[in-house]
Order: C-alpha cells, then sequence, then structure tokens
C-alpha cells in the first residue's frame, strides 16, 4: 500500500485515491484548466476574458477607468475617439467609454438576473412536469406551449405595460419570457434521467420524493439546462438592451448599452461613434456568452 | 385525412383560448386597481370619477363576469375599446396590420433566400475555409442586437451615402433597410437549422443509392436532399414568423413607420391593457395560423404523414423544438 501512494507522489499525479498528502500537495489548483479540453476551443479563451473584463465593469467600474460617467465637459462635446477618450464624447461631453463600463452594471445585472428567473422557475416546473407526468405534466406543458406561442419580446412587452419602467421591471419582463423554454428542455432531460436505474434504486430504498429528485434527478439532469442558461444570457442582454432601447429600461441620465445605443440615434449622421461602439460591446459580449454555452453544450452531451 | 386537418385545428383552438385566457388574468388580475392604471400615474382623479371609468370599462364587475364578457365579445371578433383613443382595438389593429405584414413578408422571403442560401453553401462549399466562414456566419447573426443593426444601416446607406429614404413608409426604397434589420435573426436561425438538417440528411442512404445512380449535385440537392432537410425547418415556421413579427417593434420604431409595432410601443408606454392584449392574442393567432397552413401542407410534402391514422405520432410535434438560439 505505502508503494502505491509514493509511486503517484514521485510521478507528481495524484491518481490514487488514498495517497498521502504528500501527492496531494503536488498537484496545483490549475491542473483541472491546464488539461481543459474545454479551453481549447476556438475562441473560448477570449471570451472568457472578454466575460472577465465584462464583470470587473460590472463589479469594480473604476478600476477600468478613471472618468466619471455623468460628468459633462461642455468644451470637449461630439468629439470622436481618441487616446483621451477612447469611445469619444456624447452630445453633453461626457466619456463614452466610462459610460459603456458605468453602464455594464444595469444592463448584466438585469440580463442575469433575468436568466436566473428564467432557468431557476423553468427548471422547478420542467422537473415538477417530467416527474410527475400526468396531470402536473399536462398543465404544465400546455401552459408552456401557449407562453411560446406568443412571440418572447411581445410578452415582455406587454408584462412591461402592467410593471412599468426600469431595470428591475425589464428584468422581470425578459425572465419570464424565458421560463417556458427552459422548463420545455428542462422536462426532456428528466424525461430522459427518471428512467434510469440509479432513480429507480434510489426510490426503492426508501429515498423520500423531494430526496430523490434534488440529490438524484436534479444533478443528473441540469446539464443541458446550464449550458442552455448560458444561452439565456445572451438572449437575455439581448432582450433587455432592445428593451431600454424602446426607453423601458434603466432611465437616463444613468448609463445602461441599450439607452446609450438610442441616445445616439439623434446624432447617426454626425457622431457615429456614438451607437457604433456601445453596439459592438454588446455584440461581444452576446458572441462570447454564447461561446461559452456551445462548449457547455458539448461537453454535457 | 379530415379527422388529421380538424384535430389540427382544435389545437389551435384551444392555445388561442388559453392564449387569451392567461394574459386576461396576468393583465387585469394582477393590479390592484385598474381604473389607477386607466388614468395614468400622474393624474388626481376624485373618486366619483375612477367610478365612471370602472363603470365604462367594466371593471366594477366581478372578476370572473368580465373575463366572460370579453370571451363571449371575442367570439365575436370584438377586443374591447382602446383606453387612450377609445377606439375598437379590432378596428386599430386591423388598420396598422397590413403595413407590417409587408414588411414580416418581405424580410421573410429574404431571410429564407439568404439563411437557405448559407445553409447548402456551407454543406456544398468544397475549401474548408470557405465552409468556416459560412458556418461562423448564423451565430454572429443571432449575436447582433436587431435595434443596432437597423441604426448602422441608417448611419450607412441613408446619411453616409444617401441611398434609400432614413424613414417613413413610402415606396418600396422605405422597405428595404427595415427588411435587413428584421431578416437576420431570422435568417441566421433558419440557416443553423437547415444546415444542421442538410448535414443530416446527406448522410442517409438514399443520398448514397441516388449518387450511385449517377445523379449529379444539383439533382440529389433538389430532388433528395433539400425536400427532405426543409421539413424539420418547416416545424418552425410559426414561431419565426410570430418573431418576425414582434421584430417589427424594433424596426418601425427605428424607421419611424407605421405598424403594429408603433401601436404596440404606444400602448406598452400609455399602459393601454386592451390594446396589449389585442396584441397578444393576435400573436398568438399568427402562430396558431401559421402552423395550421404548415400542417396542411406537410402532407403534401411528407406523403408519410396523411396516411398513417395515428398521425400525431408520425409527425414531429408543434412545440417549438429548438426555440431562439
Amino acid at each position: 500500500m505505502s508503494e502505491l501512494t509514493l509511486e503517484p507522489a514521485e510521478k507528481g499525479r495524484d491518481t490514487h485515491p488514498s495517497s498521502g498528502t504528500t501527492a496531494r500537495t503536488r498537484r496545483t489548483w490549475y491542473d483541472g484548466i491546464r488539461h481543459s479540453r474545454s479551453l481549447r476551443r476556438p475562441g473560448m479563451v477570449v471570451a472568457l476574458v472578454w466575460l472577465a473584463l465584462v464583470l470587473l465593469a460590472v463589479l469594480m467600474p473604476s478600476a477600468l477607468t478613471s472618468a466619471d460617467p455623468l460628468d459633462p465637459e461642455p468644451a470637449a462635446k461630439l468629439s470622436p475617439p481618441s487616446t483621451k477618450h477612447l469611445f469619444g464624447t456624447d452630445t453633453l461631453g461626457r466619456d463614452l467609454y466610462s459610460r459603456v463600463v458605468h453602464g455594464a452594471a444595469a444592463s448584466l445585472s438585469a440580463a442575469i438576473l433575468a436568466t436566473l428567473l428564467g432557468v431557476t422557475v423553468g427548471v422547478l416546473l420542467g422537473l415538477a412536469a417530467g416527474f410527475f407526468r400526468r396531470l402536473t405534466d399536462t398543465v404544465i406543458m400546455r401552459l408552456v406551449d401557449v407562453i411560446l406561442a406568443v412571440p418572447s419580446m411581445l410578452t415582455s412587452l406587454a408584462l412591461i405595460a402592467l410593471l412599468g419602467v426600469g431595470t428591475v421591471q425589464v428584468a422581470l419582463a425578459v425572465g419570464f419570457a424565458g421560463i417556458a423554454n427552459c422548463a420545455r428542455v428542462m422536462r426532456a432531460e428528466v424525461l430522459r434521467v427518471r428512467e434510469s436505474v440509479f432513480v429507480e434504486a434510489a426510490q426503492a430504498s426508501g429515498n423520500t420524493l423531494p430526496r430523490v429528485l434534488l440529490r438524484h434527478v436534479l444533478p443528473n439532469s441540469v446539464g443541458p439546462v446550464l449550458a442552455l442558461g448560458a444561452l439565456q444570457f445572451g438572449v437575455s442582454i439581448l432582450a433587455v438592451s432592445s428593451l431600454s432601447f424602446l426607453g423601458y429600461g434603466t432611465q437616463p441620465p444613468d448609463p445602461e448599452w441599450g439607452s446609450l445605443i438610442a441616445s445616439g440615434r439623434d446624432s447617426l449622421d454626425t457622431a457615429w461613434w456614438l451607437t457604433t461602439l456601445p453596439g459592438l460591446v454588446v455584440v461581444m459580449t452576446v458572441l462570447a456568452g454564447n461561446r461559452v454555452a456551445h462548449v457547455l453544450r458539448d461537453e454535457s452531451r | 385525412m379530415l379527422r388529421y386537418v380538424l384535430g389540427r385545428a382544435l389545437q389551435g383552438a384551444f392555445v388561442l383560448w388559453a392564449a387569451f385566457t392567461v394574459s386576461f388574468f396576468v393583465l387585469y388580475a394582477l393590479p390592484a386597481d385598474p381604473a389607477k392604471a386607466v388614468a395614468g400615474p400622474n393624474t388626481n382623479l376624485t373618486s366619483e370619477q375612477l367610478d365612471a371609468i370602472r363603470k365604462q370599462f367594466g371593471f366594477d364587475k366581478p372578476l370572473l363576469a368580465q373575463y366572460f364578457d370579453k370571451l363571449g365579445n371575442l367570439a365575436h371578433g370584438d377586443l374591447g375599446r382602446s383606453i387612450q383613443s377609445r377606439d375598437s382595438v379590432t378596428g386599430l389593429l386591423g388598420s396598422q396590420l397590413p403595413a407590417t405584414l409587408q414588411l414580416a413578408a418581405v424580410s421573410l422571403i429574404l431571410s429564407v433566400a439568404v439563411g437557405g442560401f448559407i445553409a447548402v453553401a456551407a454543406c456544398y462549399a468544397r475549401s474548408r475555409w470557405a465552409r468556416q466562414i459560412l458556418l461562423t456566419l448564423p451565430p454572429v447573426g443571432v449575436a447582433l442586437p436587431p435595434f443596432w443593426v437597423g441604426l448602422i444601416l441608417l448611419q450607412l446607406f441613408a446619411f453616409h451615402w444617401p441611398l434609400l429614404p432614413p424613414i417613413g413608409n413610402q415606396g418600396w426604397q422605405s422597405l428595404v433597410l427595415p427588411a435587413i434589420t428584421m431578416a437576420i435573426p431570422t435568417a441566421a436561425v433558419l440557416a443553423q437549422l437547415l444546415a444542421a438538417s442538410l448535414t443530416r440528411t446527406l448522410s442517409e442512404g438514399y443520398i448514397a443509392t441516388a449518387h450511385a445512380k449517377g445523379a449529379g449535385r444539383v439533382r440529389i440537392l433538389v430532388r433528395h436532399a433539400l425536400r427532405n432537410a426543409a421539413l424539420p425547418t418547416l416545424t418552425m415556421l410559426g414561431l419565426l414568423v410570430g418573431n418576425l413579427l414582434a421584430g417589427a417593434v424594433i424596426a418601425e420604431t427605428v424607421f419611424s413607420r407605421q405598424g403594429l409595432g408603433r401601436v404596440t410601443v404606444d400602448a406598452v408606454t400609455g399602459q393601454d391593457l386592451p390594446v396589449v392584449q389585442g396584441l397578444v392574442v393576435l400573436g398568438a393567432l399568427v402562430f396558431v395560423l401559421v402552423n395550421l397552413a404548415v400542417d396542411l401542407l406537410y402532407p403534401m410534402l411528407d406523403p408519410r404523414v396523411g396516411r398513417v391514422k395515428e398521425s400525431a405520432a408520425a409527425r414531429p410535434r408543434l412545440r417549438a423544438k429548438v426555440a431562439t438560439r
């Protein structure tokens, strides 16, 4: 036994579950990342770096820019991109780069809230529909069919008519529209898992129903849903920014990506950067999110 | 065959009824006082005035009574009256529908052409590079915010090179830019679906058989591969057309066009609940009608479907297989 534990330690590789502490210390925390196949997928590293930058903009915008997003500089209004103002300035002379960085918080938190709402409620509904079958399944899936019959943009707009205007309201409206799709994917996944032997075994050995659902069915069917969640994140960013563009999201003067693009509308012929650059940031973020989603989806298969 | 058609029609009627019911209870049961929503947030009305509004719109009746009143009216094609303009909702939607339908039809044709071309070209491209480039287009297409695409097109083709009118409903020229704006996401989804379906079809045995019998590339593509590969894509048509109509909200706002999209924005901004509900029902109606048309077309394209008695089992369920990607 001692040989078995020593050998992998000498090679610096920990393959035996009962190996001693010396072997474990040799194993570095980034081993998993270093050998990860998914990181070698084209564009994956770029996507993750971009998402990390966006996350930094959400959590600590001052780390990326020193300019005040709300402070106008009348002398420099509508100046094109330069080294001083990376993205140029707007009609009031506010630094556009700083407004985009500070706008990440509103855009991203709305998109993340919407995704979480859609995925959580969708997973719970799909779990219930797929596991209980019969009446529960019929009722939930009929409801899902109806939500899918109405275009998601229209569903969100109808909810905004009800809830009113604002960042949170937009997030709720977008999240609700995403529930149906997640529920559908989750149900299909649960139907696959519930037939497997380990679920039968878990039920037969006297586990309570919530335990079977949460400990056995959920972890084994959640992979495709997570991939869908990542995909839903991109969809949410687009939906949130579209609704903000229409004027239902974060209210000015606070920056938000969709409303930044919208405010460039009046100076389309004179200041191209006001619409083009914030839009490119949105496109990059959605592309990065979708990239991660596709890799996750392939991994979970 | 008749049973098949009737079954589908009944299913469509159910979806329509359910969309009406769900939207009614969400829109009218949730707000504490719909009369206040009618009056708007900034007005200070006396309680008598609020009572008058409640009476006019029937909010003073119990919720279930309101529901059955509205359901009865819906059977006659009556969706109530707009709170803002006091006009009939059906009339309002009917008057604006043609402009939006025209725009949606042009962009649907455009997206089928472009999406189909990308998918076919990607499957048939001989060089690996050309294929890779073609296959990266759809994922980029779905990541573009439509309103941003619209603004960029406006900037380039209306201001920088004044080729097309920036706004309005006049003439075919005003249709070009909004149609492209709406077509991009639809074309991208179509290209992804069709490319996946074509790849699967091209590895089928009957393609190899056709090839062995000496059929050329074009003949195999048109007679054998595309006919079969297009079927799964067709079931998505209802969803795509619905999303196209919803996309008109963006395109009509960007290009200042008249149409249903403008009606939607005005109704949402003014919290005009009867109009909003009318739009939701219309959205479901479009979805149901397109799907019904696909259902009727399906047995003609795939003769296996009509002959089977339990036809529902033979054909992929209407339930959208992949929603917006």
